[in-house]
């Protein structure tokens, strides 16, 4: 995989490297050839490993006061906001952390939605962070149980239903995930095993994101494919990391303004309340970032094919290379694309605003519509959309719209050529 | 392949496959059905409630196996309004004569079929059980009107031990 043999200078450190090449991969991480124009949408790749750390880190403190059992949970958890040295500040890093993961997935992911970064040569790294975007829910789901209030309780009962609605085996696979007749202690125990076993298999799969990444070597806004190493590319160090770094920055400033500013307003104050089998809170909704699925569930008036229809807008992401029949990666130079692109985006926002508000009247109709139009963006417009648009011509290297300027096409290659 | 004649070898491969297969699956399923209900969590599986304090028009609900179960005596207007209703207008047809046995108590789990969530008393468009979670309305009966909801509040298995005391479970 390296693009060039690397010999330690020490002695020893080629000894080691016999043994184990593990300075060779690190060669090959800092002199890896990335495009020189990647904008700063590529940054979130670095911000969301900076998340899944950070996650990792105040997960493991805090495991350390939490207590999972029904109940001493809800205690244990007030126990860390107001007794356990600075627990106030890592568990709302942890909890506004989450938030901060999925704000920077869904960018990553809108990301490679716009400039096509899921096609051919690149759909194992796309299905991989499919699969990651649905641990990272089950981690969130999972973890959102663990305070013990209303909210946790409420949600994980009607998450957990949903099994219900396999026929047949599906009661039986609810009193399973229970492991009782209603979420209860015996529940909320192995919630919290697999909220901790999860953030690892996540950690497993980014390395697998980035070797398959390594392998074709990242897109770029022009979406072409390009020589490596060539002048259209730079070294990941220092380059890139210090963008990366930059962004991160950015990205703290906006993290740090929710845990130090408002650290509630992305929580529920329901949750503040202890769980209660009796009482269901008047109005039920999950956190901010399964918004638009859950508003998916709800516009179906069927129980099994609402949760059919929400497994399915996530699942349809995986198909998504192959659902898009067009050749050119970037929307740059997709005129038709970049319009449905946007829609597309209004269309997930409208899923996530319904999805906070009652599933009646207008709301309901509003859901509905934007339900069908997301499904036809993925099953009718972008097979159709390969086929029939007319795309904007796309520049021979990244260097060329820039440098080559001349309108004879062989001319601007020909002179790529001789500058190698 | 099929010219070719098995083999001692063949035959310990194949068995070998077998043993271990069936070795892999008897190790599985403890580590599946660990997680089914306990024994402890099994032995809680009956309640008796008291209900020798309650008048006509009032509701009260009980913990029984971590579920709620809402037990009402009905008022005469309510089991009209239950009875009125046609079979036909029913999403899920169930005569109300047996959804309640004795007409002035009715035993139902408080479990929305949806979702789960535990539905609220005297709401809703008939006057019986609305779900705020997704919006399921149930009539004086505890059947399923509108809403996603697909079946009627279970009836759970009950008895009158007495005049004054209900048995569940």
């Amino acid at each position: 995989m390296s693009d060039h043999e690397y010999t330690p200078k020490s002695k020893f450190g080629k000894w080691f490297n016999d043994r184990l090449p593990l300075l060779t991969l690190a060669s090959h991480l800092t002199d890896y050839p990335t495009p020189k124009n990647l904008n700063y949408w590529w940054t979130f790749g670095g911000i969301l490993t900076f998340c899944l750390i950070t996650q990792i880190v105040t997960g493991l403190v805090l495991a350390m006061h939490y207590i999972a059992h029904a109940d001493m949970a809800f205690d244990s958890v007030e126990h860390i906001m107001r007794n356990v040295n600075y627990g106030w500040l890592i568990r709302y890093i942890h909890a506004n952390g989450a938030s901060m993961f999925f704000l920077a997935v869904y960018i990553h992911i809108f990301r490679s939605l716009f400039y096509g970064s899921y096609k051919s040569p690149r759909e194992i790294i796309w299905i991989i962070g499919i699969i990651i975007y649905l641990l990272m829910m089950a981690a969130a789901f999972l973890g959102y149980v663990l305070p013990w209030g209303q909210m946790s309780f409420w949600g994980a009962t009607v998450i957990t239903n949903l099994f219900s609605a396999i026929p047949l085996v599906g009661e039986g696979i609810v009193t399973w995930l229970w492991g009782g007749y209603s979420v209860d202690n015996p529940t909320l125990t192995r919630f919290f095993t697999l909220h901790y076993l999860i953030p690892f298999l996540i950690l497993g799969l980014v390395v697998l994101h980035i070797w398959a990444l390594h392998v074709p070597g990242n897109n770029n806004p022009v979406g072409i494919d390009i020589k490596k190493p060539s002048k259209d590319t730079v070294p990941f160090h220092p380059y890139i990391v210090i963008k990366d770094g930059f962004a991160l920055l950015m990205f703290m400033i906006v993290f740090a303004f929710f845990v130090f500013y408002t650290p509630n307003i992305l929580g529920h104050a329901d949750n503040y309340i202890e769980a209660n089998p009796l009482v269901t809170p008047a109005h039920i909704v999950p956190e901010w970032y399964l918004l638009p699925f859950y508003a998916i569930l709800r516009s179906v008036p069927d129980k099994l094919l609402g949760v059919v229809a929400m497994l399915s807008a996530i699942l349809i992401l995986a198909a998504l290379p192959w659902l898009d029949t067009s050749k050119i990666r970037s929307a740059v130079f997709r005129p038709l694309y970049r319009q449905f692109y946007w829609i597309l985006v209004a269309d997930v926002l409208i899923l996530g605003y319904v999805g906070a508000m009652p599933a009646e009247g207008l709301y309901l109709l509003v859901a509905r519509v934007a339900t069908a139009y997301y499904f036809l963006h993925f099953l009718v417009v972008l097979p159709i959309l390969g086929y029939k648009e007319k795309t904007l011509p796309v520049p021979l290297s990244i260097t060329e719209p820039v440098l080559g300027g001349s309108p004879n096409l062989a001319l601007a290659k020909n002179k790529e050529n001789f500058k190698d | 392949m099929s010219e070719k004649k098995v083999k001692r070898r063949d035959f310990l491969f194949t068995a070998t496959y077998a043993v271990g297969a069936v070795g892999a699956a008897a190790v599985v399923w403890p580590m599946i059905d660990q997680m089914n209900p306990d024994a402890s969590v099994k032995a809680l599986a009956s309640t008796e409630v008291d209900i020798s304090s309650m008048n006509p028009g009032k509701t009260i609900t009980v913990l029984w196996r971590g579920k709620p179960v809402f037990i009402r005596r009905r008022t005469q207007e309510e089991i009209a309004e239950a009875k009125a209703v046609k079979l036909e207008d029913l999403k899920h047809p169930e005569k109300d004569e047996d959804r309640a046995k004795n007409p002035e108590w009715l035993v139902m789990l408080g479990v929305c079929t949806h979702l789960g969530c535990v539905p609220l008393d005297q709401k809703g468009d008939y006057n019986g059980w609305f779900c705020p979670c997704h919006g399921s309305h149930y009539d004086t009966s505890g059947r399923i009107r509108k809403g996603p909801a697909p079946t009627n509040m279970e009836i759970p298995e009950y008895k009158f031990v007495n005049t004054n005391t209900i048995k569940i479970g």
